[in-house]
């Protein structure tokens, strides 16, 4: 009786090997697809990137911070913290951790704003779909480097796809709860003026959602930040391969560099999606 | 259709027969049983379904206002709501033009939305993300129409509710009365053939409110819309109404003219409701007198005093002195006659029985009053100051109501003096 009864043992994780194992070998092409899709996409935003001159990179962030944020000094803030990256010697390859970023919050989008509002217009899709999602954020981000590195083998295809699942939850909930939120009374005028259901949602649902949105984007891009450091664990060079490297090899001084680049890509982020999120907001009264 | 669709007084535009609304799992098998006729309690506690419409039939003819009037619970939301299937009911006929809109498919109730009715919203249901006049163009626009002539079509709506000049703001940034008018404007500006108003005022205060009656009137006098128009408030509903519903529980108790209503109420709930509006015993003179729109002052000349009741079209005015104390009543006549024979003092213009009363004077002692004049009565306060005036018409229909109250009958009252 101080054992746990051998029968009782449910043998999941050889449940999900020969799950894996399937796929695999019927689904094999339909990944290599995928996989495809996703490289073509990350690769050229990291051609983009590195083709940019950095001066180019600096001032654009620059504007952006500036305009979006509505500050001069913020603007100068955030070049200033972009040079301060190239200044330790890590330009590149905060280029290409930048890119795996983009290329993951952009699918991420692609696929979680429409699946915001399938959820948003059927409440058992939402009642199906708020479990996964809450499983998906609690599992330990580095549970999803192994079924990616299955699927896709070594390197940034997987380390996107990764991103990606731990990425896509706070946008997909986010667009969910801003359309809900949309008062009943406004959609009902709305109805009651012969919308289709496409015009109220594009007329209406969706703009005054947007406020919501935009931190579900802003979510979203801080999460893929965050595992794209895990994701260097298989194979995606980057920032994160350094601090990967550097732990390995105990080098502190290197360690902090990189995770310092880290840190500065994250303000610098953070803060512009951040302003964007916050300039969303309607005077929404009565 | 049916011959009995056509009444003797006019074109009949919507009508509804026998239409039900259940909510609840066991709604279908409800309507079916017996018990669909118990008391709303009994079927609430024995089959957990609300019965929100029983059996309700009333027609509505082509430019006639049709008032449903009842407390909140009785329906009246619910009714206008399934008129356009914003709520689908259980059963029964709803026809609009003839058409049996229950049968309507997707496409079909669209078109009916669009291009056939308007509705206008107790919260008003503005769009806060647009301005003023995307959000009155906003009927044109799910309509396909372009952006030059839905502007054009907006812009004549905003002017007709008189909110001209606010076409840029946002919704937010207007006071609740605005609100509602841009709520008017939208509806209007598709120039619907049926206009549905969920309580719409009764989310303003008091002086707003009837300043939109008012309006509304006139807008009905230009337009004719047929128009149901939902409210909890009698006095609304006698002085908008054509026709009046009185709904309780679910059921129309009594359809009638808003005399029939006051005269002759149909059971003990209509007349609970119509007593409400004849407190004539305990009301005094300052709850019913009003602000005169146009007030002359001593010290003017009669050109000007004359000049002043032209401009307003009115026919007489009370004067008043610099500290406000009530001097007189002019009327035009007497002016005409003044200005004949050079005279200079509004003082020799004088109306001679000019009645007065003061802000503690009950309704009821004005009733003998109101025979012996035509002109409004002066309210002044215990310092003789000038605070308001109360017209006849409005002692008349207090008599006509407490008439009601004393005996529930048409039998003529002397006032007693």
């Amino acid at each position: 009786m101080l054992e746990f009864p051998e029968f009782l043992q449910v043998p999941l994780a050889g449940w999900v090997d020969a799950g894996m194992s399937w796929i695999l070998t019927n689904w094999g092409a339909g990944f290599d697809a995928v996989g495809n899709a996703i490289l073509l996409v990350l690769l050229s935003i990291e051609r983009f990137l590195l083709w940019l001159p950095w001066t180019a990179v600096v001032v654009l962030v620059g504007i952006a911070a500036w305009r979006v944020m509505r500050l001069w000094w913020a603007g100068l803030l955030m070049a200033g913290l972009m040079v301060l990256i190239g200044t330790f010697g890590y330009w590149d390859l905060a280029m290409m951790t930048l890119a795996i970023i983009v290329a993951s919050v952009i699918i991420s989008l692609a696929l979680g704003i429409p699946t915001g509002i399938i959820m948003a217009r059927s409440n058992s899709v939402e009642s199906g779909l708020r479990p996964l999602l809450d499983g998906m954020q609690t599992m330990p981000s580095f549970v999803y480097l192994i079924p990616a590195l299955m699927l896709f083998g070594l390197g940034k295809v997987p380390a996107v796809f990764a991103t990606i699942i731990y990425a896509v939850p706070p946008v997909i909930r986010l667009t969910n709860v801003g359309i809900r939120q949309v008062p009943h009374s406004v959609v009902e005028a709305a109805q009651a003026f012969g919308s289709s259901s496409r015009q109220i949602l594009f007329e209406v649902q969706l703009p005054l959602a947007i406020p919501s949105i935009m931190v579900g984007i802003n979510q979203t891009t801080m999460m893929a930040l965050a595992m794209v450091v895990i994701a260097s664990m298989i194979g995606a060079k980057g920032l994160g391969m350094e601090v990967l490297l550097a732990i390995n090899r105990i080098q502190v001084g290197r360690g902090f560099e990189a995770g310092l680049c880290i840190v500065l890509l994250a303000i610098i982020i953070d803060r512009i999606t951040h302003a964007l999120a916050a300039r969303q907001e309607y005077a929404v009264t009565t | 259709m049916e011959s009995e669709s056509i009444s003797p007084n006019g074109e009949v535009c919507v009508e509804v027969s026998d239409l039900w609304k259940i909510f609840g799992h066991d709604a279908e098998q409800l309507l079916h049983s017996e018990k669909r006729f118990a008391s709303k309690e009994a079927i609430l506690e024995e089959t957990a379904c609300v019965v929100a419409l029983r059996n309700v039939s009333f027609q509505v003819n082509r430019g006639e206002f049709f008032v449903l009037m009842g407390l909140s619970g009785s329906g009246k939301s619910t009714l206008i709501r399934c008129i356009l299937r914003l709520i689908d009911p259980t059963a029964g006929r709803i026809l609009i033009n003839g058409e049996d809109i229950r049968g309507y498919d997707d496409r079909q109730l669209t078109n009916l939305r669009r291009y056939t009715t308007s509705m206008v919203f107790q919260h008003f249901g503005l769009f806060p993300h647009r301005s003023v006049i995307d959000n009155v163009a906003y009927g044109l626009k799910v309509r396909g129409v372009a952006k030059e002539e839905r502007y054009a079509k907006a812009r004549e709506a905003i002017a007709k509710v008189g909110l001209k000049g606010w076409e840029s703001y946002p919704p937010g940034a207007l006071s609740g009365g605005m609100q509602q008018r841009a709520g008017l404007a939208r509806a209007l500006a598709t120039e619907p053939e049926i206009l549905l108003m969920d309580e719409p005022f009764s989310g303003l205060d008091p002086l707003i409110r009837r300043q939109m009656q008012d309006e509304l009137l006139d807008i009905q006098a230009e337009l004719q819309k047929t128009t149901l128009f939902v409210t909890h408030d009698l006095h609304e509903a006698l002085k908008l109404g054509n026709r009046i519903a009185i709904m309780r529980d679910g059921e129309i108790i009594q359809i009638g003219s808003p005399e029939d209503v006051i005269t002759t109420p149909s059971d003990a709930y209509v007349r609970e409701f119509v007593q409400d509006a004849t407190p004539a015993r305990v009301l005094t003179a300052s709850a019913i007198m009003e602000q005169p729109n146009v007030l002359l002052y001593s010290w003017q000349g009669p050109k000007a005093a004359m000049h002043i009741l032209k401009t307003s079209n009115l026919d007489n005015a009370f004067v008043v002195t610099r500290a406000a104390r009530l001097s007189g009543l002019v009327t035009v006549e007497r002016l005409v006659e003044l200005i004949k024979r050079n005279g200079n003092s509004l003082k020799e213009a004088f109306e001679p029985d000019l009645l007065t009363a003061t802000t503690d004077t009950l309704v009821e002692d004005l009733f003998p009053l109101a025979a012996s004049t035509r002109y409004p009565i002066a309210v002044v306060d215990d310092k003789g100051k000038f605070v308001g005036e109360i017209y006849i018409s409005t002692i008349l229909s207090c008599m006509i109501q407490t008439q009601v109250e004393d005996t529930g009958t048409k039998e003529d009252m002397k006032p007693n003096a």
